[in-house]
């Protein structure tokens, strides 16, 4: 989806605040949350990794924002455990206020509602028998596509021309497994784009390195007579 | 009695106890395992990890040639692996190419080598600049790039996870792995920073220039 997360290449943030000597967690709660998070992800809700990181794109732009990153793990941790049933909607702030003492019924526990998903495999790499579509040097479109739903496809990218670089292992199409769609295992790719291809001829010189999978891309040039 | 609260009004600290409080009551979690969870990476799986890599890679040609072709088995060697790092590939920085990572869509990052990523890491400014304007980013964290390196930036949108090797700093060339070690942040294995040679120890250098 075309969300808050999808930051590349915008424009209007500022500096990045730069300190090398920070702690993991600067506060207790973002230690909590983060494991929460970590346990709210398989074992307690039966989602998965994409699924995971797609609650955090489903967010609001304004709480993506509002607590920096462990306040988005939290809220994601409550996004994927009311997905599944495991917590009630509205639970959470319901024990929060009760917590602070205020008068609060909290609501009833919900039925549980877990994703029907067994993976075939440990993590995120799987085998396809195909061989790769494209190979090492040939040149890739970016599909100009905009999906409602997950995708690890960004924006910026999008109806670019760059350079295939890398065949990198095949892996779960975010797009579907997120959905709980089918893992449909794609071929990926380590593509090069020239920075003046994603923003014009008065960009910086750089390159630009980025993983897509197979159904992102498509070949350069339609075949025209 | 009121409608269940909209989310934004409470404190984050509050709803993290909040939800904490309702797990453990329904018997899901255990603040033990959320301790171990937080102690773990609070203080065990950090950029010590990846520093002793490259520390290593930098004394031992063998074991670079390894960890260029095959990070993941190449840092397993040393007992690293884990969560967000099932695929690690390791870019080599050089006087005249240097890669910086990021991950524009969330916050990926080597876990295993470098630990939980920080702030600026996470930052949108650092995710929506690094792909746009790399030198103008790296010369506010301090680290300006001449005309003649060129600049490869590291999108991290697979399940690959991108560690940079720095460049071995001149007047470090007696130095043990174990000395090394010291010198590896963060900011150099993720393309921030340059490692620097420790006080005193780069006077050839300066006098080479």
């Amino acid at each position: 989806m075309d969300g808050i997360h999808d930051m590349g290449g915008m424009q209007g943030w500022g500096r990045a605040p730069f300190d090398p000597t920070e702690p993991a967690f600067k506060a207790g709660w973002e230690g909590r949350a983060f494991a929460i998070c970590l346990l709210s992800m398989n074992r307690l809700t039966g989602q998965n990794l994409d699924a995971m990181r797609h609650a955090l794109e489903r967010l609001h732009p304004l709480e993506y924002l509002r607590n920096g990153y462990y306040g988005r793990w939290l809220l994601m941790a409550e996004t994927l455990l009311t997905d599944s049933g495991v917590i009630a909607e509205g639970a959470v702030d319901a024990r929060a206020r009760k917590l602070r003492g205020d008068d609060v019924t909290e609501p009833p526990d919900p039925v549980l509602n877990k994703p029907d998903y067994t993976a075939t495999g440990p993590g995120s790499l799987r085998p396809v028998d195909d061989p790769p579509r494209f190979t090492v040097g040939e040149q890739v479109r970016a599909k100009d596509i905009h999906p409602a739903g997950h995708t690890r496809l960004p924006r910026y990218v999008r109806g670019r021309v760059g350079t295939v670089k890398r065949i990198l292992p095949s892996a779960l199409l975010p797009d579907t497994n997120a959905h709980f769609l089918g893992e449909n295992p794609q071929h990926c790719y380590g593509v090069a784009f020239d920075s003046t291809e994603l923003w014009g001829g008065e960009a910086e010189p750089f390159v630009l390195h980025i993983d897509l999978f197979d159904s992102y891309l498509e070949a350069p040039v339609e075949n025209q007579p | 009695m009121s409608p269940v609260p909209v989310p934004s009004d409470l404190p984050v600290e509050l709803r993290t106890e909040a939800l904490e409080s309702i797990l453990v009551e329904k018997g899901l979690v255990d603040p033990a395992v959320l301790d171990k969870f937080v102690k773990t990476y609070a203080e065990d799986v950090g950029p010590l990890n990846g520093a002793k890599v490259v520390a290593k890679a930098w004394t031992d040609p063998e074991y670079k040639a390894r960890l260029m072709e095959d990070g993941t088995a190449a840092v397993a060697e040393l007992g690293f692996k884990g969560p967000q790092g099932e695929c690690i590939v390791v870019l080599e920085n050089t006087p005249t190419l240097h890669h910086l990572v990021v991950c524009t869509l969330c916050s990926c990052y080597p876990w295993p080598v470098l630990g939980l990523p920080p702030t600026w890491y996470k930052d949108p400014a650092y995710r929506a600049r690094a792909v746009r304007e790399p030198r103008a980013l790296l010369a506010e964290f301090g680290l300006e790039l001449g005309p003649e390196v060129e600049i490869k930036v590291f999108d991290s949108s697979s399940e690959v996870r991108y560690m940079v090797l720095p460049e071995r700093p001149a007047g470090t060339e007696g130095m043990s792995e174990e000395e090394l070690i010291p010198l590896v942040t963060r900011e150099a294995m993720t393309g921030v920073a340059k490692t620097k040679a420790p006080a005193g120890h780069d006077h050839d250098h300066e006098h080479g220039h």
